[in-house]
């Protein structure tokens, strides 16, 4: 917020009711912990979490050429989309780098639904809505505000939420949607999320959200369900191996680049950033974006400098702490041709140089079955 | 939860005198607010360190603290096991998860430190 003030989600009460430990976030006050970052991300492997996304932004697109808009704003394939179901996506500038990554949701013929990052919501919008201006048959709205959403993560979460859902939760498929009620509540409920685990995101009206919060704990109590709060998120969606802005993505950045070069259908048609995609294809990347697994001691954190023979190579964009290996992971951006699974790293920590290993990811890929 | 017989810092690090030693640990509240600490790194036995110095660090799964030596002095023992297992910082920070042990240069500047009231008082203003 440019007044410098905080906003609150609609679960406020909820999180300082259940001694959430609250912190300045994207301009919101959120949650970073409740029991604790470890308990909760081993809840979540093993049992489920229950994390406040509300901050996240959702930006409502229709009309009848709002297929055709989306096929021209962003990379993946639109007009793949069925009713009810979701996919992963960009916002990319004319040089192929991105604004944002999201979610599209199609809701069905001509009526979609964007979920962007907090912290970019406002940019988004006003890039989304100079371009539906230019577009026929296509109009946008803000609708962050009309919803509260909340994420169900966990190899629990369908046992969770099927009893409380009006329709066929666990028959969902990964990245398909339904729209119903939960425990009376109207609610957008996907199989979604950014955890590396099976779970949900249930969209539900602000004034609905404490209700569903407080049932879905009840409910939850017996599976081992835990409140869980942004430090746990970040942990596990390491673990995934998921980008987050800011961090693996920005303006500086191309999908190919980050490793999520499936999300670009370059022959799908034209599309914005699509030229600079094509060239780089064609050119190569100059950097990747690889894992890695500390050997010696310590932990590789953000912007910390990455060497290989001493020599400077790249930078780490994400380090932390693995609750599931119990070793110290991280993502960097290396030049390409430093990129090897397998090949030794050292990074520079705080004037000291710690030895690192490259390894695939994700480190963490949740059990089939 | 604080003992009345350490002495305490506005960097959250506890000091128990012993004669012409101390022994250097951080606070059940920097622990807190650390969360799960998984590494510590502490000094060379045998180093000299000016007060307020930097001697170690202390990470825990999102963040990294430095430790700073209350006073001046000898490192004359750290402790290893923590070193090993940081477990114990985060079960036990007042006793078992002690981290360095000095001899002191002079008694010059413990009486800057807080005692257990004052450190409670500290962290009750807020403006820890």
């Amino acid at each position: 917020m440019s007044d410098g003030t905080l906003r609150r989600t609609p679960l406020y009460e909820a999180h300082r009711a259940a001694g959430g430990k609250l912190v300045p976030f994207a301009g919101w006050e959120m949650p970073v912990q409740f029991s604790g970052l470890m308990e909760e991300h081993r809840a979540v492997r093993t049992a489920a979490g229950l994390f406040d996304v509300s901050h996240m932004g959702e930006i409502r697109v229709w009309g009848r050429g709002a297929e055709s808009f989306l096929q021209a704003l962003t990379p993946n394939d639109v007009a793949r989309l069925q009713d009810g179901r979701a996919h992963y996506s960009g916002l990319l500038t004319e040089r192929g780098t991105y604004l944002d990554d999201l979610l599209v949701y199609r809701r069905g013929e001509g009526e979609y639904l964007l979920v962007v990052n907090a912290a970019n919501r406002q940019s988004d919008f006003a890039h989304i809505a100079a371009r539906a201006a230019q577009h026929e048959g296509v109009e946008v709205a803000d609708h962050s505000d009309d919803y509260a959403l909340l994420a169900l993560q966990g190899p629990k979460a369908v046992e969770i939420l099927a009893p409380l859902a009006s329709f066929d939760v666990a028959g969902l498929r990964y990245y398909g949607f339904g729209e119903g009620e939960v425990d009376g509540v109207q609610a957008l409920i996907s199989r979604t999320g950014y955890t590396g685990e099976d779970g949900y995101e249930l969209y539900v009206a602000p004034q609905d959200a404490i209700a569903v919060w407080n049932r879905l704990m009840a409910q939850g109590e017996s599976s081992g369900l835990l409140p869980a709060g942004l430090g746990a998120r970040d942990t596990l969606r390491l673990e995934a191996a998921m980008a987050l802005y800011g961090h693996e993505l920005d303006d500086t950045t191309t999908p190919f680049e980050a490793g999520l070069g499936w999300v670009v259908k370059i022959d799908k048609g034209e599309f914005l950033g699509r030229q600079a995609l094509v060239d780089q294809k064609a050119a190569g990347v100059p950097r990747k974006l690889i894992g890695f697994e500390v050997t010696g001691k310590g932990i590789a954190r953000e912007g910390h400098g990455v060497l290989v023979d001493g020599r400077a190579v790249g930078t780490v964009t994400s380090g932390t702490w693995s609750p599931t290996f119990e070793k110290a992971l991280g993502l960097a951006y290396v030049e390409a041709d430093a990129a090897a699974i397998g090949g030794e790293i050292s990074l520079e920590v705080r004037g000291r140089s710690i030895p690192a290993r490259q390894v695939e990811t994700p480190f963490y890929r949740r059990p089939k079955g | 939860m604080y003992p009345s017989d350490y002495l305490y810092t506005q960097e959250h690090e506890w000091v128990r005198v012993e004669g012409d030693e101390c022994v250097v640990g951080i606070t059940a509240f920097a622990q807190e607010e650390l969360g799960e600490v998984v590494f510590v790194e502490l000094p060379e036995v045998g180093s000299k360190v000016a007060a307020g110095a930097e001697i170690g660090s202390i990470e825990s799964v999102k963040a990294v603290a430095e430790l700073y030596s209350p006073v001046a002095g000898e490192i004359v023992a750290v402790n290893d096991e923590v070193v090993d297992d940081a477990e114990i910082l985060n079960d036990d920070p007042h006793k078992a998860g002690w981290l360095v042990r000095l001899r002191l240069d002079s008694k010059d500047g413990i009486d800057q430190l807080m005692n257990a009231e004052a450190y409670k008082a500290f962290l009750d203003s807020g403006e820890s």
